[in-house]
């Protein structure tokens, strides 16, 4: 297996804040890997460093090789990293359809000239993006809301096209930020199937936050867990189900 | 895509109608001087809400110095024609490349800002511009620039708006104007899908420029003169209440609006006691019944007709 993403020691400070400290993973291609910790533990701070949201005040991130610290978030998209939101933002006024073309428009390469007056690659290639973006959204079974706004879905359909849109830039790692954050069980079940078949057809890698534990464990190959900014534990779930440190993060120490 | 040429076809069929008739109408003056001035007017502020509407309706950007590129066209333009004696086909390309290198110019800094900030640097640019004419004495400084001849007439500012409206829409419907309408929606997350938003951003406002520039040939090859008052943020605000008006997002709105005011504000032209009254009322009354304008964001299509498949497109309503 080939190392798709290193994180060597990178911190992120605020002010006087290390909302993420000396944080160090590794993430080998077609790979499932979970981040979990209470709230406030810097999960997603970690997230908007790897995406290029943030720029790590220390430390170094590299994605096949290449440095990324610095970049700015349409680059780091270019370079194959895509991502969901834990506030879901859709581009709400827009159709379905739309929402995942303007995702796929990174590969579309037409010249102004040939936008404003519709001539070589325009139709050709606007073909291609409606037909790819349609092929996403039948596998998410959201073609029948192609020229709905996006504002209209239902929660789950939105968390649905959200991840449909970051697919759609064509990405080797995706990033779910709380994907199941208010599903129902049964909705989780179905999303925990989804992303292990996203996995293996688009063949990515995926780092996903949640707090829905049954999801975490049952689909994660390896799991870091946060705390106050700093990576306790990582490792298999059976082994952070019992590490002594992680249950004292969620439940507290013992009283001795 | 054969829906989409067709549907501009027939678009074309009844623009060139509409052109038809109306000329007629003119050449036996049915309609009288008064009212083709005012059309003529309407077409030069129809292309000024249409290329405002890109800016602030599509992308987003809160911009309120319109009339500044407005005037740099009208001024760069008559230069062309009266100082340096070049045709006025040329003349228009000039005022409208110099209004786009000043929005470029202008946007790359600006842009950084967001809301209302973005719109008092703009208003503050549009005035900047405006008293810098004002102290150019090349140009004629406060008594305005005089002896333009006038070469806009009804066929020039009708077809050079059919143009621009044609091309705003297509830009609107490519992966480039998808780009903007994201970052009106959100700029995170357009910027997570491989957007640059500063560079859609200035692409927009730059685009936008140099269109009220072209508008700003017209305006000074018709009324003779171009003089710094026509230029005041006043006129910022016309162009800016004429999107509104239709709804932000909307071109067929951008041209209702145009329409709508300039054809209110010429045929109160009788009452002048009454006339900004009846104007203020007609849109807090508006604001108050449909604050998202009377477009909102739709556009008017051919397929409303049913005569025609395919994409938005507003240039069916383009006068």
């Amino acid at each position: 297996m080939t190392e798709l993403l290193k994180v060597s020691d990178a911190s992120m400070i605020f002010g006087g804040l290390r909302a993420v400290s000396n944080f160090t993973m590794k993430i080998d291609e077609g790979e499932l890997i979970g981040l979990i910790g209470p709230n406030g533990a810097g999960k997603t701070t970690a997230f908007n460093m790897l995406t290029g949201v943030y720029n790590p005040t220390e430390g170094e991130i590299l994605f096949k090789g290449e440095v990324i610290n610095g970049k700015k978030p349409y680059q780091v998209t270019a370079m194959g990293i895509a991502r969901t939101f834990q506030n879901i933002r859709l581009f709400s006024e827009l159709s379905v359809l739309e929402n995942v073309k303007i995702a796929f428009d990174m590969h579309v390469n037409y010249s102004l000239a040939e936008a404003v007056a519709r001539f070589g690659r325009y139709f050709p290639q606007e073909k291609n993006a409606d037909e790819k973006a349609l092929g996403l959204l039948k596998i998410f079974k959201l073609d029948r809301f192609k020229d709905e706004l996006a504002k209209n879905l239902p929660y789950g359909e939105q968390r649905r096209l959200e991840i449909a849109r970051a697919l759609a830039t064509q990405p080797k790692l995706l990033l779910l930020d709380e994907p199941a954050a208010g599903m129902n069980p049964q909705e989780t079940h179905e999303l925990m199937e989804m992303i292990r078949w996203i996995k293996k057809e688009f063949s990515l890698s995926v780092l996903l936050i949640e707090h829905d534990m049954s999801l975490v464990m049952g689909v994660c190959e390896r799991i870091y867990v946060l705390e106050y900014g700093i990576c306790i534990a990582n490792g298999t779930p059976d082994e952070i189900k019992h590490n002594k440190r992680v249950i004292e993060a969620y439940l507290g120490e013992e009283v001795s | 895509m054969n829906k989409l040429r067709k549907q501009d076809l027939i678009v074309l069929g009844l623009c060139v109608i509409l052109f038809v008739v109306v000329e007629i109408l003119l050449d036996q003056e049915i309609i009288d001087p008064y009212w083709e001035a005012n059309i003529i007017l309407m077409l030069i502020n129809i292309i000024l809400a249409v290329s405002l509407n890109l800016i602030n309706g599509y992308t987003g950007q809160f911009s309120i110095g319109h009339a500044g590129f407005l005037a740099v066209g009208a001024y760069v333009g008559a230069i062309f024609t009266v100082k340096l004696g070049y045709p006025f086909e040329v003349a228009l390309i000039a005022g409208t490349i110099a209004a786009a290198f000043l929005g470029c110019l202008i946007g790359i800094p600006t842009l950084r800002l967001n809301g209302d900030y973005l719109a008092i640097a703009t208003l503050g640019l549009g005035e900047i511009i405006r008293i810098a004419i004002l102290n150019i004495d090349y140009v004629g400084g406060a008594s305005g620039f005089m002896g333009i001849p006038r070469i806009t007439n009804f066929a020039w500012a009708f077809w050079i708006a059919v143009a621009i409206m044609y091309v705003i829409k297509n830009f609107k419907n490519s992966s480039y104007g998808r780009a903007c309408l994201a970052i009106r929606e959100n700029e995170i997350a357009a910027e997570t899908m491989g957007i640059d938003t500063t560079k859609y951003k200035v692409m927009a406002f730059t685009i936008g420029a140099a269109f009220a520039g072209t508008a700003g040939v017209l305006f000074s090859h018709y009324y003779y003169i171009a003089h710094p008052a026509s230029f005041t943020f006043m006129r910022s605000f016309d162009i800016l209440t004429m999107v509104v008006l239709g709804g932000l997002g909307s071109m067929t709105g951008a041209v209702t609006g145009a329409v709508a005011l300039t054809g209110i504000s010429a045929a109160l032209a009788d009452y002048p006691e009454w006339r900004m009254v009846i104007y203020s009322i007609s849109l807090i009354v508006l604001m108050l019944n449909r604050p998202q304008g009377i477009f909102g964001s739709k556009e008017l299509s051919l397929q409303m007709f049913k005569l025609g498949g395919g994409t938005h497109d507003g240039t069916a309503e383009s006068k």
